[in-house]
């Protein structure tokens, strides 16, 4: 019969430094690979094929009649330059969205993988972290490889353009990615889901400003856009790529979503901790 | 196999025995619901200690707590001489714990779910797939190293979900309700891997509603009720203080019992009444039984044994533990 090794009696970890949290977020990467290596097939379609799809209906089909019409595009010169960094910004929302909404409230309800983790020298705040990196990741493998096909069709001024605006993609995916997190993480059930995804994520994707300018919108409602942490992503995507930099708004948008960002984070580890340390 | 070889432990704690846990007027409420009322513990290096009460009487909070996943209301804890409140990832980083309910990733293969969990207590990969095949063995999980945990039956779930626990081979294992809800022949593999554990020197905390396993496995326990401990010793020394060395049982016809219980009352130093039978405490229980019949009292079936852990409960707190 196998013995299973046992440490002795007391104190074998004495005096050891305790770790810090930088090093018990990296504990996780094992588990964040495994994960992934079980659902990056899935996510392809998602992920690669979907807004694909969008770029060729929306902006070279429905584009060619836009184009003829003559539009005013804020200084974009079709309308598929136009909705290209839309497309991607909306593209890294619905990313993150998707990944902290049922993977939260999953792994502390049916699943329960958080609650083994924090039964380990790990803390919510590890695990919120961890988690959140790999929200990063999906977002920076989805519309890089989203960017990197949209280059293709020319659509980019220059490179460094392109490149910053590849990291606004990843603030997009945070500010919009932590608070939902926070929210989930406090809910007892998923219903809520399809109603945000319905009345928030959906009138965000389409009134944001990536399909047409918000200068369309009703004057009644134009300040609506604003409030939209999308809006506040796609134009400043849209300057990026169309190199029409205007760098105080861009400093409004990174702030805006700077601090969506960092309270939802904040929030986020407030109400996981409250959840499992009860 | 190579067997850890313990730490030399340092000269002032040599003398006595070590307090894994020790606790004093320890309290947890969640709001206006207190589910711990105070109560004091002190659990040496070695022992096999458990929690004996029916559901609800405040085992798994208290747990919860010991566990350094639950912040105590009030009263003071520590646990392997730190304070969960400030030290929670260095004291969760020396135990381990069967939850009461599987956490077990079950997307993951059954060895996955070893490695992965060993990589959160900073074990270097190769050391966790050491330890993991080592445990496998142990558990007789090894021919299932692969599959998916969801493929896994009840009982193979709980050998894995304590596998898991012992990665970082803690000094302090512990096990809430731990063979809830399985059949009894997987109890009994459980309870076997468990003695042997505790054969090799793993502190064991262990909650239960289950008098036989409190028997099986503790040295000694606290008997807890309505977030109180009511009574704590041996099993031996609790049935010997709280109780009669045997009991005859007696059933009659549904709904008799009551009434005949007064016949009876003299012949036993107490007699309890449950809805279908009545036990009459006595230390010779072949001749209480006699005199039962010689009162005329016919029974429908009677049965004389030794008085348990489950005795004392309802003694202390006139319910069964399992209801």
């Amino acid at each position: 019969m196998a013995e299973v090794s046992t440490p002795g009696p007391v104190a074998s970890g004495r005096g050891a430094a305790a770790p810090g949290h930088g090093e018990r977020v990296l504990r996780q990467l094992d588990y964040w690979v495994t994960v992934y290596k079980r659902t990056w097939r899935a996510s392809i379609a998602s992920s690669f094929l979907a807004p694909l799809f969008y770029v060729v209906a929306m902006g070279v089909l429905l584009g060619g009649f836009v184009d003829a019409g003559g539009a005013a595009l804020e200084g974009a010169p079709s309308y598929l330059a136009f909705i290209a960094p839309g497309l991607v910004a909306a593209h890294a929302m619905q990313t993150a969205v998707g990944e902290t909404m049922y993977p939260v409230l999953g792994a502390i309800k049916w699943n329960k993988t958080y609650l083994g983790m924090v039964a380990t020298p790990l803390t919510p705040a590890d695990v919120v972290a961890a988690h959140l990196g790999f929200v990063v990741f999906r977002v920076a493998t989805a519309c890089g490889a989203f960017l990197l096909v949209l280059s293709l069709f020319g659509l980019f001024v220059s490179v460094p353009g392109v490149l910053v605006a590849f990291l606004v993609q990843l603030l997009i995916g945070l500010a919009f990615g932590t608070p939902l997190y926070a929210y989930s993480a406090g809910l007892s059930d998923p219903t809520p889901f399809a109603v945000i995804f319905r009345v928030l994520i959906m009138p965000l994707f389409l009134f944001s400003g990536a399909f047409f300018p918000i200068s369309n919108l009703p004057d009644g409602i134009e300040w609506l856009a604003w409030v939209s942490p999308l809006w506040h992503g796609v134009d400043l995507t849209r300057m990026l790529t169309l190199g029409t930099l205007d760098v105080p708004l861009a400093l409004v948008h990174v702030g805006y979503l700077g601090v969506l960002a960092a309270g939802g984070w904040w929030w986020s580890v407030r109400r996981l901790t409250r959840r499992l340390l009860s | 196999m190579p067997h850890a070889v313990p730490d030399p432990v340092d000269t002032a704690a040599a003398a006595r025995p070590v307090s894994l846990i020790r606790a004093t007027g320890l309290r947890k409420s969640f709001g206006d619901l207190e589910a711990v009322r105070g109560i004091d513990l002190d659990v040496a290096a070695g022992e096999a200690f458990g929690f004996l009460g029916p559901n609800g009487a405040g085992k798994s909070s208290t747990m919860r707590m010991v566990a350094a996943v639950s912040p105590p209301t009030a009263g003071e804890l520590s646990i392997l001489g730190m304070d969960p409140a400030t030290q929670g990832p260095q004291i969760r980083a020396r135990i381990g714990v069967c939850p009461q309910e599987d956490t077990l990733d079950t997307e993951l293969s059954i060895r996955d779910n070893l490695v992965v969990y060993g990589r959160y207590f900073g074990l270097a990969r190769n050391e966790c797939a050491a330890r993991a095949d080592e445990l496998l063995r142990f558990f007789q999980l090894t021919e299932r190293a692969g599959q998916k945990v969801d493929k896994l039956s009840g009982g193979m779930k709980r050998r894995l979900t304590i596998a898991r626990s012992l990665i970082n081979q803690p000094d302090l294992l512990l096990l809430d309700e731990p063979t809830t809800g399985l059949d009894p022949q997987a109890r009994h593999v459980l309870w076997d891997k468990l003695f042997r554990l505790k054969q090799q020197g793993v502190t064991l905390v262990l909650t239960t509603h289950y008098m036989d396993e409190a028997e099986q496995l503790c040295d000694r326990l606290v008997v807890m009720d309505k977030g109180q401990i009511v009574a704590e010793g041996s099993p031996l020394s609790l049935i010997r203080e709280h109780s009669t060395r045997e009991v005859t049982e007696l059933r009659f016809g549904v709904g008799e019992h009551e009434a005949l219980a007064a016949r009876v009352a003299d012949l036993a130093e107490r007699v309890e009444v449950l809805p279908d039978r009545l036990l009459l405490y006595t230390e010779d229980g072949e001749e209480t039984l006699a005199r039962v019949h010689e009162r005329g009292l016919d029974p429908t079936a009677v049965l004389v044994r030794r008085s348990t852990l489950e005795d004392v409960f309802l003694h202390l707190t006139g319910r069964t533990l399992v209801d």
